[in-house]
């Protein structure tokens, strides 16, 4: 990038921040907010909630074939034994991928997104080339991510336009019998609980902050 | 022809992205932060700080930001941050002035409530479910065809574009929930009958595809078929 348009990018950077910094003093001072209460709400969508909690419950459903029962017969409750609930996951739904059914979640109108078991959305989550495509080429869009889906599989695409969200259960991979509830957690990415992706092969577990090693 | 109706001009979504074209292939960022500034963290928080006074809600919300004219131009955050702004403005509580001094010139007006740092985790665990109790029963049933409405309305309304005149299936009946047409213009929660439909995609795009996609409806946006 030429130092110009870098100067022009810095400045515009400058200018939102600012917007974000006046608006906050502002909110303060009419007596809105409570500051410390934003540095917790980010403290938390940072450090707490975030694709570790779905993966949790992948893995216990993989592991505990009731619980699995439980999970698709009432997601909202299933997930609620495990501790999360909550804001954008209040009506949740579990949707299990099968030998020959492959699901994708999306939300065309917005970013719904079951923010307490995977978070706070990506950003290719949230952006138009996604949220246009994937409903009308699934195949094309799974391509994008390096995926693969046989062609005999139906593709079954959730566009998430009310208040419930959906979280996939992908399939338990192979060669995964010995291992335990967390090591299989260990293998369910993001990805593969949005339906863009699928579970690590066991040799390639994700470190514990949730990202693979290089 | 088609019966579909002109939408009235005076009510634009911008957001309404589901199978249009043009947008490029998707990129996803390996090992993405979950803020990509530090700005972000803190429009993010003062968006559910303000949520949290009960000025507004979560339906008028997003019609603020699908309706802004630049939607398409801004990034994520940027959409959060002028809708809040324009929340703030049109709901009485901050001034224009206001926003542009960065302090306040005016004492504030009343709120429902302050989010405390202490309330926070219980405010998230509880969250706001949508499910009401509703004495009507279901017009539809499971297994049923239905035919989602072709008319646009001149307001916020949740049934994408994509789907409108199209014919799916009942899949599930998921309960009765606040009805976002009625909710975010401030005419009451106004509940109804929420279903599952499922639709072949081909029957919506004729294109040689086999997948199938659904959607979440309310019952007003669909007529037997």
């Amino acid at each position: 990038m030429d130092p110009a348009a870098h100067a022009e990018e810095h400045s515009e950077l400058s200018e939102v921040e600012r917007r974000v910094r006046a608006l906050e003093t502002l909110l303060t001072q009419k007596g809105y907010i409570d500051p410390a209460a934003l540095d917790v709400l980010i403290d938390t969508y940072q450090t707490k909630i975030g694709p570790r909690n779905g993966a949790r419950v992948v893995a216990r459903a993989w592991v505990d074939a009731t619980y699995r029962r439980r999970l698709l017969e009432d997601g909202t409750a299933a997930i609620a034994e495990l501790g999360f609930s909550g804001r954008q996951g209040e009506h949740v739904v579990a949707l299990a991928n099968g030998p020959n059914l492959h699901h994708i979640v999306v939300c065309t109108l917005c970013s719904c997104y079951p923010w307490p078991l995977l978070g706070l959305p990506p950003v290719w989550y949230k952006s138009a080339p996604y949220r246009s495509r994937v409903v009308r080429d699934p195949r094309g869009v799974l391509a994008e991510f390096g995926v693969t889906v046989p062609a005999t599989t139906e593709i079954r695409v959730w566009d998430s336009t009310a208040e419930v969200r959906y979280l996939v259960i992908p399939e338990r991979p192979a060669g995964t019998e010995a291992l335990g509830e967390e090591s299989l957690a260990a293998l369910v990415t993001r990805d593969s609980m949005i339906g863009t992706g699928l579970p690590l092969a066991p040799n390639r577990a994700l470190g514990p902050d949730g990202t693979l090693a290089p | 022809m088609t019966s579909r109706s002109m939408p009235d001009a005076s009510y634009v979504s911008h957001a309404d992205l589901g199978g249009r074209g043009g947008f490029g292939p998707v990129v996803p960022e390996p090992n993405e932060p979950v803020f990509h500034a530090s700005w972000e963290r803190r429009a993010f928080a003062l968006t559910l700080a303000m949520g949290a006074t009960g000025s507004w809600n979560l339906d008028r919300g997003r019609a603020t930001r699908e309706t802004l004219p630049n939607y398409g131009e801004l990034t994520y955050y940027e959409i959060w941050l002028a809708a809040l702004e324009k929340l703030l403005i049109a709901s009485g509580l901050v001034r224009e002035a206001e926003l542009a001094a960065g302090r306040a010139l005016d004492p504030p007006a009343p709120i429902r409530g302050v989010l405390t740092a202490a309330q926070v985790p219980a405010a998230l665990a509880a969250g706001s479910p949508t499910t009401r109790t509703l004495a009507s029963l279901p017009k539809f049933a499971v297994g049923q065809r239905v035919r989602a409405r072709w008319e646009e309305p001149a307001h916020h309304t949740r049934l994408p574009g994509y789907l409108r005149g199209r014919i799916g299936v009942i899949e599930r009946i998921v309960g009765a929930h606040v009805f976002p047409d009625s909710n975010a213009r401030g005419l009451g929660e106004d509940p109804q009958w929420l279903y599952t439909v499922v639709f072949e995609a081909r029957d919506i795009w004729a294109d040689r595809v086999s997948h199938r996609v659904s959607c979440d409806a309310w019952e007003p946006y669909l007529d037997p078929a």
